[in-house]
């Protein structure tokens, strides 16, 4: 498993970059992840990331973009507006998970 | 005298309801069935209705006709399971008590989930094939459809048959060029994936597929709405696919009465065990096929391999002993691909399909990833398989777990992702 150093930390990634150890992310992390990829957190992607970061250890994936929707009640629509193209796999990027199962 | 209730008397239902009540002593274990209605659907054959290939009859038998002696098929709603009391309500009152219940209500294409969709196009311009009736307006509106833009359109996974847009896009190629229309129509793939499908090698070589046959393939499409009066399907990030002929494969949702009963996720679908198939949250619950959440396609080949699994747990479970099977998300399909040919792929939750020889290695009949006739003819057989051997729950020649004999794993060199 290949490691990068992010924001001065050491930390396990997978080939795409998406970070694999649950436990080495920290906010001030995801900070920096969002920074590379274009990302300034507000307030609004705050609340979408902690949404990420505490339904993991309990459904073991990381959460769809209809889950963030209906269960934490952030619209799809403003997903795609803080995270632009792509939000599923930025904030999964952010948020240290996974990228969510597409289909099986 | 106890009582297995099983909700959903389709592919795993009927399956588990045969084997079970092999296995079950008459005196010990009463098993009902409850269904909306008596009509059991060979729903893999819907594919085919759109191009005039099989018919309503080929495609529908009674359900009671499969349930064995000593198998009670109730014919009604289910209003809720109250896990707590363990019983099912049903929406005429009656009421029942089970001391085990297996939830096999399936999935259910939800197009009313898109706004726009079922307005004024709706079987207009704009069809399904998932259901029945889908299928048949949709050849009625093929038969004269020669020219324009054919979108075919997945609004969200999860979705029942992953690989039958495919299919349907592949067969709907050939029955335009048989018809010397195919010059007259663009075909448009719109997909919220980022490729033809996620699994990579298949992605690449379903992808490669679908360019031979000038299929435009839009990807990352996440569906926002579509607008039935300029005709355009519109993503969430504002881009737009214009369509004479939409042929979409709505969202798709377990049952409301597993919502109602607070049983299911987000999509309505069971949280279980991926290995065991019982409920995260009740120790006398199982969800088994489409109704369950485990992160493996939604198919009649995935019911049956589970399946197999199952009744051995059960039978574990309820004489108190730990379960030591282990299901591994095992699924099998053949993709139709046009001019009698189909592939066949063969995979599980950790291991994507790749080519080879299926089922006896080296000797197949059937090619892997590959498009054969042998394979399309096997497509076809199914159908008497189906209703003949899987549904009574007699043996197939075929194992449960995935095998990767016979097969040519990619080397780390050629493996691709389907990051952009």
């Amino acid at each position: 498993m290949p490691t990068t150093t992010i924001g001065g930390h050491e930390v396990h990634v997978d080939d795409e970059g998406f970070m694999t150890v649950y436990d080495e992310w920290s906010e001030e992390l995801g900070k920096e992840l969002a920074a590379q990829i274009g990302v300034d957190m507000t307030d609004e992607h705050w609340a979408a990331i902690r949404f990420l970061r505490s339904d993991f250890p309990e459904q073991g994936e990381t959460a769809t973009l209809r889950r963030v929707s209906t269960v934490a009640g952030i619209p799809t629509k403003q997903l795609f507006t803080l995270f632009p193209k792509k939000p599923a796999k930025k904030m999964a990027y952010i948020a240290g998970l996974p990228k969510p199962r597409g289909c099986v | 005298m106890k009582n297995l209730v099983i909700l959903g008397g389709g592919t795993a239902g009927t399956m588990i309801a045969n084997k079970l009540r092999a296995k079950l002593g008459r005196h010990d274990w009463a098993i009902t069935v409850v269904d909306r209605d008596d009509a059991h659907h060979y729903q893999p054959g819907y594919l085919f209705i759109p191009f005039g290939t099989y018919t309503r009859d080929q495609v529908v038998r009674s359900r009671h006709a499969f349930l064995p002696d000593g198998v009670e098929l109730v014919l009604a709603e289910v209003d809720r399971v109250d896990p707590d009391a363990h019983q099912v309500h049903l929406e005429d009152g009656r009421t029942l008590a089970y001391d085990q219940l297996v939830i096999a209500s399936g999935t259910t294409p939800r197009p009313d989930q898109t706004p726009g969709v079922m307005e004024e196009e709706w079987h207009r311009s704009i069809f399904e094939f998932y259901t029945l009736e889908g299928a048949e307006a949709l050849r009625d509106a093929l038969d004269g459809f020669d020219r324009g833009r054919l979108v075919v359109h997945i609004t969200e996974m999860p979705i029942k048959c992953p690989v039958a847009p495919l299919e349907f896009t592949f067969l709907a190629d050939a029955w335009l060029r048989a018809r010397g229309l195919r010059d007259r129509v663009e075909i448009v793939y719109v997909t919220p994936l980022d490729g033809a499908f996620t699994k990579p090698v298949a992605a690449e070589h379903l992808g490669g597929m679908l360019e031979e046959r000038k299929v435009h393939v839009e990807t990352d499409f996440m569906v926002e709405s579509v607008d039935p009066e300029r005709k355009v399907l519109v993503s969430y990030d504002e881009r737009e696919v214009p369509f004479d002929l939409l042929v979409t494969v709505p969202l798709n949702m377990g049952a409301d009465f597993v919502a109602r009963s607070g049983l299911g996720d987000e999509l309505n679908f069971v949280p279980v065990d991926k290995h065991t198939l019982l409920s995260k949250k009740y120790d006398d619950i199982f969800a088994v096929g489409d109704a369950s959440d485990i992160p493996t396609s939604k198919a009649g080949s995935v019911a049956h391999f589970a399946t197999e699994v199952f009744v051995g747990n059960f039978l574990e479970h309820i004489a108190g002993r730990p379960m030591t099977g282990s299901f591994d998300g095992h699924a099998n399909c053949f993709v139709e691909s046009g001019d009698d040919k189909a592939l066949l792929i063969d995979f599980n939750y950790d291991t994507e399909p790749l080519p080879g020889k299926y089922p006896l290695p080296g000797v197949g009949p059937m090619d892997l990833l590959k498009e054969t006739r042998a394979n399309h003819a096997g497509k076809l057989a199914f159908r008497w398989i189906y209703w003949n051997v899987l549904l009574p729950g007699r043996p197939m020649p075929l194992p449960a777990h995935m095998s990767m004999v016979g097969k040519r794993p990619p080397a780390a060199a050629t493996t691709h992702t389907q990051e952009d």
